[in-house]
């Protein structure tokens, strides 16, 4: 008996549309942004080097949209006239822009936290690098996975 | 017109680490999107952000595109003397807009 | 105004239909109605909650200060309505006589602008009108949704049920097939939201801006690839109408934050 095969099963049909978010929501060019969040990193601070630590990133694992993803960045420092936080510039590896901003602070800020709110133009891992009085650099970075939402209405 | 919201304790003690929220309404239109014809939308942004306190800078903000609209900026001043603290936004045309409370000191 | 819209999942639900609903009825019962703020994330939902962050107070207060400036025309909103208007947006739209139509808080602001203060009506979306309406709305903020459907506001609603579930689109969707059968399922990042309007106008993220409900109901029918209607349209009021009949009970969160 010969029995004919269905052109399109409901699970191919299913698998088509996971294939399609997958590949949507998949990072195309980290790479090439790398190479100007480097860059402008050398802008900002020249080819000195910089240590990871003193520098802790807060950010939602998980964000829902990219146009307003709470960021915390916390230094450890004693924020004293000898010793303090100069400026922190927060930078992004795949927005169009990396450098998303820079803050500055004094010893009169006592604390050196920054907390606002920036845009991800998808997941990736922002990095925030501080510059204390005495010159040394300091890092710290967090990733955030930034989903697509259900109808985007451009 | 500029909507301003300010969040500063009415008073702290000396030396008390005290922290403030400055939100302001600006649309950071990043210069990036495109309107429904197609066309760029121009980059309409506020660049820089400061914080005085009795007429000393004591923290600053350069802005670029990836600050969200509205920006929402919440950071910490050092309590030693009763004054005036000073928020100004400036924009990429340099109209600034400025609001300010006042921290008084025990 | 042309738009371009991405809606590829729901395309696929559209081809190939998830598994048999066990909920297939046309309606919400009173027991399952939930917020659209419960398919939040927990730092979203913290933004609505903290009346200092939450961006949709920037439109409340300007609303405040317009409420009480007078225009060159006429008295201030305030020299009527000096107590408030608590509670009241929790009752819109609701039926009026003198035009024999059914209004929302949008369209009451304007008839009271005609007829208290010889102005001219504020535009959909304009800085002013959101402003008010938030500020309106803003006060009745905990109170439960409850609006009349009864008498000559019952045909209006019945518009607007009729709409809610009538497919529409390329995509050949009605509303009631995604937030009423559907709520709770993943649409790609986005968890479906059972649809109501208690947090309007509100503040949604991928509009950076405050916006109104009729913002919110073009959005979704441009995410079918459908026509939308331009604001005001009596058809969007039947539509708040019937949605807020859906809602009975629930809180309104006006300056809600949304994705």
């Amino acid at each position: 008996m010969h029995k004919t095969p269905p052109i399109l099963s409901r699970r191919d049909l299913l698998s088509v549309g996971v294939g399609a978010v997958i590949v949507s929501a998949s990072p195309l060019r980290s790479f090439a942004a790398q190479a100007d969040l480097d860059r402008a990193q050398k802008e900002l601070f020249g080819d000195r080097p910089v240590t990871e630590g003193r520098v802790a990133l807060t950010l939602p694992p998980i964000a829902e949209n990219g146009y307003s993803v709470p960021l915390s960045v916390d230094i450890e420092s004693p924020m004293t006239d000898q010793d303090y936080v100069k400026r922190v510039a927060i930078l992004s590896p795949r927005n169009p822009l990396p450098l998303i901003a820079q803050f500055q602070f004094t010893p009169q800020s006592g604390r050196a936290r920054v907390d606002a709110r920036i845009r991800m133009s998808g997941t990736q891992s922002i990095q925030a690098i501080a510059e204390m009085n005495d010159g040394s650099l300091w890092s710290g970075s967090r990733e955030t996975v930034v989903t697509l939402a259900a109808c985007v209405v451009l | 017109m500029a909507s301003i919201r300010l969040a500063v304790p009415e008073t702290a003690r000396v030396d008390e680490i005290v922290e403030v929220k400055a939100l302001i309404r600006h649309p950071m239109e990043s210069g990036h999107r495109r309107g429904s014809r197609g066309e760029v939308i121009p980059r309409d942004i506020i660049t820089r952000f400061e914080c005085r306190y009795a007429g000393a800078l004591v923290f600053a903000g350069d802005f670029h595109p990836g600050i969200a609209a509205n920006p929402l900026i919440t950071f910490h001043v050092r309590a030693t003397r009763s004054g005036d603290l000073e928020f100004t936004w400036t924009d990429q045309h340099g109209e600034s807009w400025s609001e300010s409370a006042t921290l008084t000191v025990t | 105004m042309n738009r371009i819209v991405g809606c590829v999942s729901l395309a696929t639900i559209a081809a190939c239909s998830a598994p048999p609903q066990e909920r297939a009825h046309d309606r919400l019962s009173p027991d399952e109605i939930v917020s659209g703020s419960v398919f939040l994330t927990a730092e979203t939902r913290a933004l609505q909650a903290d009346d200092f962050a939450n961006p949709g107070f920037l439109w409340v207060d300007r609303g405040e200060a317009l409420f009480s400036e007078a225009p060159q025309t006429g008295p201030a909103c305030v020299s009527c309505h000096a107590d408030g208007l608590a509670g009241v947006a929790a009752t819109y739209p609701a039926y009026d006589s003198d035009t024999d139509t059914v209004l929302n808080i949008e369209g009451r602001i304007n008839q009271c602008r005609a007829k208290h203060q010889g102005a001219s009506s504020l535009d959909y979306e304009s800085d002013e009108l959101l402003s008010l309406t938030a500020y309106i709305a803003n006060q009745s903020r905990g109170a439960p949704v409850s609006v009349d459907t009864s008498g000559s506001a019952r045909a209006v609603y019945e518009e607007g049920a009729r709409y809610f579930r009538t497919r529409r689109g390329q995509f050949n969707l009605s509303c009631q097939q995604c937030h009423t059968e559907n709520w709770g399922k993943r649409l790609r990042g986005d968890t479906l939201s059972q649809g109501h309007g208690n947090g309007f106008p509100a503040y949604r993220l991928e509009w950076q801006s405050m916006g109104s409900l009729h913002r919110r109901l073009r959005d979704c029918d441009m995410g079918v690839r459908a026509e939308p209607l331009p604001y005001g349209d009596p058809l969007y009021i039947a539509v708040e109408l019937y949605l807020a009949a859906r809602a009975d009970g629930l809180e309104v969160e006006s300056p809600a934050v949304r994705r």
